[in-house]
């Protein structure tokens, strides 16, 4: 991000998608019911103890009392009612850890889910998902935001059932106790509601605007430091923290909102249940005095007044991390909702996509007839970038693919790998429309090297081995050899298991370009596609690896996209890009022959050049 | 760490803290206040039959309830915005050292881990904050109220009180310092899992075509699943507090009926006092649970807290010299762009072999200079001695007759117009990312630099041309119409010396002549460096530097060079192996 976006106008979170979002959130949690019924039964029994423990501490201050009033001080009975009250209160405790160690398990269960959905969807994502979106909130989602449902959670299974269940035990105890004291107490709950719920409206918007904000800074700082030389090369750090503080602030502030608003039910609530408390005691004292109700019975009500009005204000507490968890799932599930590539015929629904490519070098090569048929395609649906391609490339030919930059050839590669849908038109494989064919199968029949050299955290060899998954030693070593990677891993201290991180920082760009050229190498597919493959490659190592090229190339349909006209030269068919279409099409010599497109691209390169060239070995 | 790391970062904030404090105490005092006085209820108006008395102490609680609810707001308003200020500061100030920093030391953290660092672990500190400021100013209070209370009520039963608190800290020291190393262990792995989603996002394409998505997703539920583990270990041990908690407190509560029975028996102690004990116990045991949320959250925020301050501690390795840009010499302001290497030696922190060996060259500007050598030689790392993205071993590199470690390094980065061989770009738009270079520049400007850099056309057949959106890493464009965008970028600067590194790979032959050409003029007043594979591209180069395995092997024009230099004439021969017209 260059510059700071206005502020978007914040969603304001309807109350039914809030819901909506909830009931997916505990939909979530089906799996582990049988669990969280578990837990709900051991917090049942958890509550009935320390419920019915200070009912008997009650009737035990009782003997207390009746010992100075009535004069006859049983200790025996006191005795036994505290040890009942002791063996209640440790029971109860080892509910509650039962309670907490399931629900636990249980939390855990669904973070793991809920992270491995994420990454599931990665894979199902359309290529333009990520031309648009950032990746740092795709990130923030996946981390910030599950890291948040799930500490939430945790908190909110723990409490809340708890503090549900100690309500209502706390009010039947209350009820049996005195209907009168209960009823009073029972007039806190529509205040409180009325409360939270007013309270909750203005929060939630600025949960939804934090957590937002979080994904736009995590954002802002996944470029950033990604692309920190280009900012220092231009002395450019001060418009990156003047974008990042603008987040930041923005953050901030709107953090503090989402936490003091929300955060200001507990206090009140605290305050409606103090006021009950209040005309609890009162009343209750009053009660005494009139002799309807025995100190012991008051003291007890007053006791369970509190527990009644103390879980209130838990459930209060609790809607800070309640409304920050839905603000976060709301954006987990937006994500494992975007729009995901129409899946294929073969596909079977819900199967993780990427069955293990079977090929192998000495694997049987068959066909590989390549066919364009007006294919004609533009990205998100704007105007065309290829038109009316047609073209046939024979099993085992060489096409070469020229053309000015943006002329389309990369596209082109992009229509035939299924990374983008075709607008009209249609592409074979062996005469089966590659629209029909499952996406796996169609590129398990496809080796290539993208324009973009990309390598992975791992080792050498680990990169290597991707092409071809459990491929032995001497195969890895032979397409290293072959691609001049041994050249440069040998130097290393520790071979090919060298680490890689950090986007492959530690090799040069040419050092990348060999190791993908490898991966290929070693993947042998029946077509091949290498797009600018050699680019950054020096020319004495491109001529020592030039061989090794045109093995790779023998008895597969290959794609060759190159700028440096040498393979291309040799190439079974050229096609000449212009601005998306085919311009010219034929070999070498009957492209030079015809003096067209292809014949000026040619003496752009070699004009004069092959003579100076040349000077220097005849000046030898 | 941690507690150092608060102190600091809340010292400025000192009247607002002060504030919390006096408004939490305030209200933790209305709240002891309103046991008590239930307790006068029962001794004073119960007992006496004090009807009057009753309806006046009832009046009293509510006027406190009435100040301990505006006092709790009130603080809670304070909190929060401290504690989001607080937060602020701290990801401010990683913003700032991450910026300061090299891309080795960036890459010792990880870009995801300092992305981390920045978002998730402050949040952790933040929460703790929140936390602290509503509970550890009030858990003690009440705490402490509540034993002080409960010693005014009767000593001797307060004994029970007493003697549970040391319990109660043993068994929570021992949770916690199980916990930290978890938690520490928990963040890291939040690291790799965003390392592994970023990488599957990065490398999207290569993971589709050759068909790994299923070891894609086996290699992240690795992680997945250690993270769970890690989360449930952390969480279990969390779940145990609070029972082993509750069955202390609880159990002294038995106790203090029990002893407390019999000191009413004996006339010892009044019968209120009993009620109010109970009264007492529970507000300790909410005490001490308010302090074990801060308890479960402190070690999570301070292995956070490590982290963070791991990378504010990071000294970078290459800092501005000790003059201030006020005390430079204007000749030295203005030094022509004169690049000298003299005997430059480089090697990265822990190789052996250097990667540039006793480099020394000169290149002045009138023409331009021209660096050729296979891949990995050492070309790109050249270039990188310049801005001072690297520092030599041994050896001086200079601009102008000044050696680059003298010169502020701002006034160094500006006298260098920069091609980096990885084309990148940012989120935005086209002209945003060309102003990237000079913030002032009219939309003229953007246009003259994108003819010269054989760019104008295809910006003007965008839909929205310079204002056409960029997306992350310039993904919406060709590969050679990147390349070009940063060569405009680059050019957009008067600056006394450009550095290109391979920047013309991507182009094809034509748009790459034509580049050179226009580049003519710029090459009069300003030196320019060019790295390059294709002969063809620096023939008329007035110097050829000529690497090999990191050494300079041979330098002069292309003539001479393919007369002396063997390396160089095998440069040639392959070009005419690879292309010429046979
Ligand atoms: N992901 C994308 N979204 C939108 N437009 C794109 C995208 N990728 C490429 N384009 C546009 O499509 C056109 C063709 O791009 P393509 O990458 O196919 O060119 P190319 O022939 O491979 O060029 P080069 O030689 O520079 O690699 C360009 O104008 C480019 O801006
Ligand atoms: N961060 C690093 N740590 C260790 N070694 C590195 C690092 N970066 C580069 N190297 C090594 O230094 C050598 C020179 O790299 P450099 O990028 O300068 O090569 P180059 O000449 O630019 O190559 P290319 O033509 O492929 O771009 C290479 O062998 C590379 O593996
Ligand atoms: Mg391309
Ligand atoms: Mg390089």
């Amino acid at each position: 991000m260059i510059a700071a976006e206005p502020t978007t106008t914040t969603a304001v979170a309807a109350p039914g998608a809030a819901w909506a979002t909830s009931r997916r959130l505990l939909g979530l949690l089906g799996p582990v019911r049988w669990r969280m019924l578990g837990a709900v039964a051991a917090t049942c029994a958890f509550v009935a103890l320390n419920v019915s423990a200070p009912k008997l501490l009650g009737d035990a201050t009782d003997v207390v009392v009746e010992g100075v009033f009535g004069g006859t001080f049983n200790e025996r009975k006191l005795a036994t009612l505290l040890l009942l009250v002791a063996v209640m209160y440790i029971g109860a405790s080892l509910f509650s850890w039962v309670q907490g160690a399931v629900t636990a398990t249980a939390v855990q269960h669904v973070s793991y889910r809920l992270r491995a959905s994420v990454e599931d969807k990665l894979h199902r994502l359309p290529s333009a998902h990520f031309d648009e979106q950032r990746r740092g909130d795709v990130l923030s989602r996946a981390t910030n935001d599950v890291d948040n449902i799930s500490q939430a959670l945790n908190q909110l299974l723990n409490q809340l059932i708890l503090s549900v269940l100690m309500l209502l035990g706390a009010l039947a105890m209350m009820l049996w106790l005195s209907p009168l004291l209960a009823v009073i107490a029972l007039v806190t709950v529509p205040f409180s509601t009325v409360v939270t719920v007013l309270v909750a409206r203005k929060s939630q918007a600025h949960f939804t605007e934090q957590w937002r904000t979080t994904g736009e800074l995590n954002a802002h700082l996944e470029e950033y430091i990604t692309g920190h030389e280009v900012l220092k090369a231009f002395g450019r750090q001060g418009m990156a923290t003047e974008v990042f503080t603008t987040s930041n602030d923005r953050l901030s502030r709107t953090s503090a909102r989402a936490q003091y608003v929300s955060g200001a039910v507990q206090p009140l609530l605290v305050f409606v249940s103090n006021l009950n408390y209040i005309a609890v005691a009162v009343v209750g004292a009053l009660q005494v005095t009139a002799g309807a109700m025995t100190i012991g019975g008051v003291q007890a009500f007053i006791q369970f007044s509190r527990l009644f009005s103390q879980p209130i204000g838990q459930i209060g507490g609790m809607l800070t991390v309640m409304q920050s968890c839905l603000a976060s799932a709301e954006r987990v599930f937006a994500l494992l909702d975007a729009a995901e590539i129409p899946r294929d015929g073969t596909e079977q629904a819900g199967e993780l996509a990427g069955r293990e490519p079977a090929g192998a070098e000495g694997a049987a090569v068959t066909g590989g007839r390549v066919v364009f048929d007006a294919v004609t395609f533009g990205y998100n649906s704007g105007p065309p970038v290829v038109r009316e391609l047609s073209f046939t490339a024979e099993p085992g030919q060489t096409v070469a693919i020229v053309g000015h930059t943006g002329a389309g050839k990369t596209t082109m590669v992009n229509l035939l790998m299924r990374f983008y849908e075709l607008d009209s038109g249609r592409i074979t494989v062996d005469g089966v429309d590659i629209a029909g064919r499952g996406r796996d199968e169609l590129r398990s029949m496809i080796g290539m090297v993208l324009q973009d050299a990309w390598v992975f955290t791992g080792s050498i060899r680990e990169n290597i081995e991707y092409g071809r998954p459990g491929a032995s030693d001497t195969d890895i070593l032979s397409a290293a050899e072959a691609t001049h990677v041994d050249h440069f891993v040998r130097a290393l201290p520790d071979g090919y298991g060298t680490l890689l991180g950090n986007d492959g920082d530690s090799l040069s760009q040419g050092q990348r370009q060999l190791i993908t050229i490898a991966r290929a190498q070693l993947a042998g597919r029946s077509i091949l596609v290498l797009d600018e493959a050699t680019s950054s490659v020096d020319t004495r190592t491109e001529v020592q690896i030039r061989q090794a090229m045109q093995r790779l190339r023998q008895g597969r349909t290959s794609f060759v996209i190159a700028h440096r006209l040498s393979t291309v030269r040799d190439a079974d068919l050229i096609l000449v890009m212009d601005h998306g279409r085919i311009v010219e099409h034929g070999n070498h010599q009957q492209l030079l022959a015809a003096n067209g497109h292809y014949s000026r691209l040619y003496d752009a390169q070699f004009s004069g050049r092959a003579d100076a060239l040349r000077a220097g070995e005849s000046g030898q | 760490m941690l507690p150092g790391m608060m102190m600091r970062l809340l010292a400025v904030h000192k009247p607002a803290v002060l504030a919390i404090v006096v408004l939490q105490l305030l209200q933790t005092t209305a709240n002891l206040l309103l046991p008590t006085l239930n307790a006068a209820i029962i001794d004073d108006g119960i007992v006496m039959g004090n009807t009057d008395l009753i309806l006046r102490l009832g009046g009293l609680m509510a006027g406190i309830a009435a100040v301990q609810v505006a006092t709790a707001l009130a603080a809670g308003y304070f909190s929060a915005n401290v504690a989001m200020k607080l937060g602020r500061q701290l990801r401010q100030e990683l913003f700032a050292k991450v910026q300061s920093l090299s891309s080795q030391e960036v890459g010792s953290f990880g870009v995801p881990s300092l992305v981390t660092r920045a978002t998730n672990d402050v949040q952790q500190i933040q929460a703790l904050a929140v936390l602290v400021f509503t509970m550890l100013v009030a858990a003690p209070a009440m705490g402490i109220g509540g034993i002080v209370l409960a010693l005014n009520q009767d000593v001797v039963l307060s004994g029970i009180v007493v003697a549970i608190v040391p319990v109660l800290v043993v068994i929570m020291y021992l949770i916690v310092r199980r916990l930290v190393p978890l938690y520490r262990e928990g963040q890291i792995l939040i690291d790799r899992i965003s390392r592994v989603l970023r990488e599957q996002i990065i490398g999207a394409n290569v993971i589709r075509a050759f068909v790994r998505q299923a070891h894609e997703a086996r290699r992240f539920a690795v992680v997945n699943r250690e993270l769970t583990r890690n989360n449930l270990q952390s969480a279990l041990l969390v779940a145990g507090m609070l029972p082993l908690i509750m069955i202390v407190v609880n159990l002294s509560s038995v106790a203090v009926v029990w002893f407390g029975g019999h000191r009413i028996q004996a006339g010892d102690m009044k019968l209120g006092a009993l009620t109010a004990f109970i009264a007492y116990i529970l507000q300790i045991l909410i005490a001490i649970m308010m302090a074990m949320y801060v308890l479960m959250t402190a070690p999570r925020a301070a292995a956070c807290a490590e982290r963070i301050q791991a990378v504010l501690d990071t000294r970078p390795a290459i800092a501005d010299p000790a003059i201030s840009r006020a005390g430079l010499p204007h000749a030295q302001r203005t030094a022509g762009g004169t690049v000298e290497f003299r005997d430059v030696t480089f090697a990265y922190p822990g190789a052996e072999a250097p990667v540039l060996d006793r480099i020394s060259f000169t290149a002045a500007p009138g023409t331009f200079t021209a660096i050729i050598g296979s891949t990995g030689s050492g070309k790109s790392t050249l270039l990188n001695l310049l801005p001072r993205f690297l520092d030599a071993t041994s050896g001086e590199v200079l601009i102008g007759g000044h050696n680059v470690k003298s010169l502020p390094l701002h006034f160094l980065r500006n006298s260098l117009s920069l091609v980096p061989q990885r084309a990148y770009l940012f989120s935005g738009t086209v002209a945003e990312n060309l102003r990237i270079a000079a913030p002032d520049a009219s939309d003229d400007d953007l246009l003259r630099a994108l003819r010269t850099a054989q760019a104008e056309e295809f910006v003007r057949d965008l839909p929205h041309g310079l204002h056409t959106p960029v997306s992350q890493g310039g993904t919406n464009f060709s590969g050679g119409q990147r390349q070009r965008l940063c060569i405009a970028r680059a050019l957009l600067r008067d600056a006394p010396v450009y550095l290109f590194d391979d920047s013309l790979s991507a182009l094809d032959h034509a748009t790459d002549a034509r580049l050179r050409e226009a580049l003519t003029p710029l090459t009069r007043r300003s030196t320019v460096i060019i790295v390059a594979e294709r002969i063809a591209t620096i023939l008329d180069a007035g110097l050829i530097l000529v690497l090999d395995n990191g050494r300079l092997v041979a330098q002069g024009t292309h003539s001479e060079l393919m007369r002396t230099s063997t390396v160089y004439q095998e440069i040639a021969a392959s070009q005419l192996a690879l292309g010429g017209r046979v």
